[in-house]
């Protein structure tokens, strides 16, 4: 009887292993296989599609980073992330302070209201936007792309920072207001020190959306010097000429950052995308 | 408190007023819009002549279909999801190193992960390499040039990159799960399977019920980007998707009140999911749920 059930046990390790390990196997094989061709020649990639490179070649990133272009994506994404994920922070702490810590008529529905924006598709705004972008001038300027972005994002920051500063104890608040502080005082000086964390998982997680999407980017950055990282990546496939190695290598170079980034606050990124559900 | 009535409106102000910039007058204008239709260089009122047109067009309809396919992929990524977050739950040696790997895919922007597939699945692509080395040679197809198979292929890729949102959110779930619940149901003698049954399936409902919904909302209208990079809706129309259709008619036939129109539509199947979304969030405690 007990050697039976040890056997049991053995085999139910190995089977949850396998399933585990399978599966992890699939996530890593198209993170593995971007890698490795970027190192490739064109035509060792060609003879060995999924074995490792004989030697680190280096050319495919100089390739990738020739002339500047890619370059300057990398700074519009990066002004665009830096812009709109600033001014949403912002915007939204201050939005969040009174739904947290104040009554006043209405309270909950605009709550829901602004909560229920989350689930909004950007697509559906995407035309009524560009025909109000075109007519205030805003097509292809980082100001117009920045003001979409901080809206979209909006909802999910203001969702997040209120429930945050709810969980800071009421005695805080209340012996500094015994202090004589102003209701600005306790935003400034005691509810916005103590909420790093959450600070912190807002600027991750905003950053990593704006950073990765594609539509609000396409549609309002058409201008070639104004192109995003994301949407200079999706020209790449209907070249007719394509260097799939050098294609790998941007890939490689527009991935590693965010990889690096979650490696170090793996932390903050969960904590944040399991309470915001951002898509 | 002292705080006097306007206070509070202050310090909304700034937020109220991108979000109308950037929600509320757009729907407005998107109501409008697709209410309207060019006539020589001006907007003219033409009822509900676009919602008509819509429903007459093919493309439409075949999009509708391929968003109705794609929720195959909901209940697919749920059981898949459910099962490796018990499995890393029972602190499989190494669990630590899997949910880091298995939410990997979750933070990748689709752009890079739809490129590298689409190299994957190439006739002449690394999938089919390994399949003619290990002699399936017959299994070696053409996955995203197919009308057959690009939307399975498709789909596999949605659920590649979606599903360890799903792992991480059972797993946060079913950490907070009194322990003594289990430990009670094994002097009861029960097996894995009822143990999960009884035990774990109820006590992590709410947060199943709420990954359903993001879920179905992911495949009515947040996979643009999967089918702008990998297949641009082709071959044919094969995976052209809602979303898509509402990004070609505005832009490439600059047809903006009939793009309008589909964006309402849209627009009102989400309504629906966005109560049901509110009310399952406020139901799943999704912010108490990680401490």
């Amino acid at each position: 009887m007990r050697r039976h059930l040890t056997l049991r046990t053995y085999l139910g390790v190995a089977v949850r292993q396998i399933l585990v390990i399978g599966a992890t196997l699939l996530v890593l094989f198209p993170i593995y296989f971007m890698l490795v061709s970027s190192f490739k020649t064109q035509p060792e990639y060609m003879a060995n599609l999924w074995g490792l490179p004989h030697a680190f070649h280096l050319d495919n990133f100089t390739i990738a980073l020739a002339g500047g272009q890619f370059f300057r994506r990398i700074v519009n994404s990066t002004i665009l992330s830096v812009g709109s994920v600033g001014a949403s922070m912002v915007i939204a702490c201050l939005a969040a302070y009174p739904f947290a810590r104040m009554n006043f008529p209405g309270k909950r529905v605009l709550f829901n209201l602004i909560l229920s924006l989350m689930v909004i598709p950007p697509v559906v705004m995407i035309v009524p936007l560009f025909v109000s972008m075109v007519r205030w001038h805003l097509i292809n300027t980082y100001q117009g792309t920045i003001l979409i972005y901080t809206g979209l994002l909006l909802p999910f920051s203001i969702y997040l920072m209120t429930n945050f500063f709810q969980t800071i104890p009421h005695e805080i608040v209340e012996a500094a207001r015994m202090d004589g502080c102003s209701t600005l005082g306790v935003f400034w000086r005691i509810l916005l020190p103590l909420s790093t964390p959450a600070l912190v998982t807002l600027v991750v997680v905003n950053a990593l959306w704006v950073w990765n999407e594609l539509l609000i980017a396409l549609v309002f950055m058409q201008k070639d010097e104004l192109k995003t990282l994301m949407v200079g990546i999706s020209a790449l496939r209907s070249r007719n000429y394509v260097d799939i190695p050098a294609t790998m290598a941007g890939l490689t170079i527009a991935t590693i950052p965010i990889v690096v980034v979650y490696m170090l606050g793996q932390r903050y990124f969960i904590r944040g995308m399991v309470s915001g559900a951002v898509k | 408190m002292r705080s006097n009535k306007i206070e509070p409106f202050l310090y909304l102000a700034p937020a109220l007023a991108v979000l109308v910039v950037i929600f509320g007058y757009p729907v407005y204008s998107l109501v409008i819009l697709s209410l309207q239709r060019q006539s020589q260089g001006k907007q003219i009122f033409a009822g509900l002549t676009n919602y008509k047109l819509i429903f007459q067009d093919d493309v439409f309809i075949q999009a509708l279909q391929h968003n109705g396919t794609l929720l195959i992929c909901v209940p697919i990524m749920v059981v898949a999801a459910l099962l490796l977050a018990i499995l890393l739950f029972e602190r499989i040696r190494g669990w630590q190193f899997y949910r880091t790997t298995l939410f990997l895919p979750y933070l990748l922007p689709i752009t890079v992960v739809g490129l590298v597939f689409s190299y994957i699945f190439q006739f002449s692509g690394v999938l089919n390499g390994i399949l003619n080395a290990i002699g399936l040679k017959f299994l070696a197809l053409d996955w995203l040039g197919s009308t057959k198979l690009a939307l399975p292929t498709l789909m596999f890729v949605i659920i590649w990159k979606e599903m360890g949102f799903g792992i991480i959110l059972f797993l946060a779930r079913l950490m907070s799960v009194d322990e003594e619940l289990y430990d009670a149901a094994k002097i009861d003698g029960a097996n894995w399977l009822q143990l999960h049954l009884n035990i774990t399936i109820p006590q992590t409902s709410t947060v199943i019920e709420f990954f359903t919904v993001i879920s179905i909302v992911t495949m009515l209208s947040w996979v643009f980007n999967y089918v702008y990079v990998m297949t641009s809706g082709g071959p044919g129309n094969a995976t052209i998707v809602t979303e898509l259709y509402i990004y070609l008619m505005a832009f490439e036939y600059r047809n903006m009140n009939l793009a309008a129109a589909v964006s309402v539509l849209l627009l009102l199947v989400m309504g629906i999911f966005i109560f049901l979304e509110l009310y399952l969030r406020d139901r799943a405690e999704i912010g108490e749920a990680l401490g």
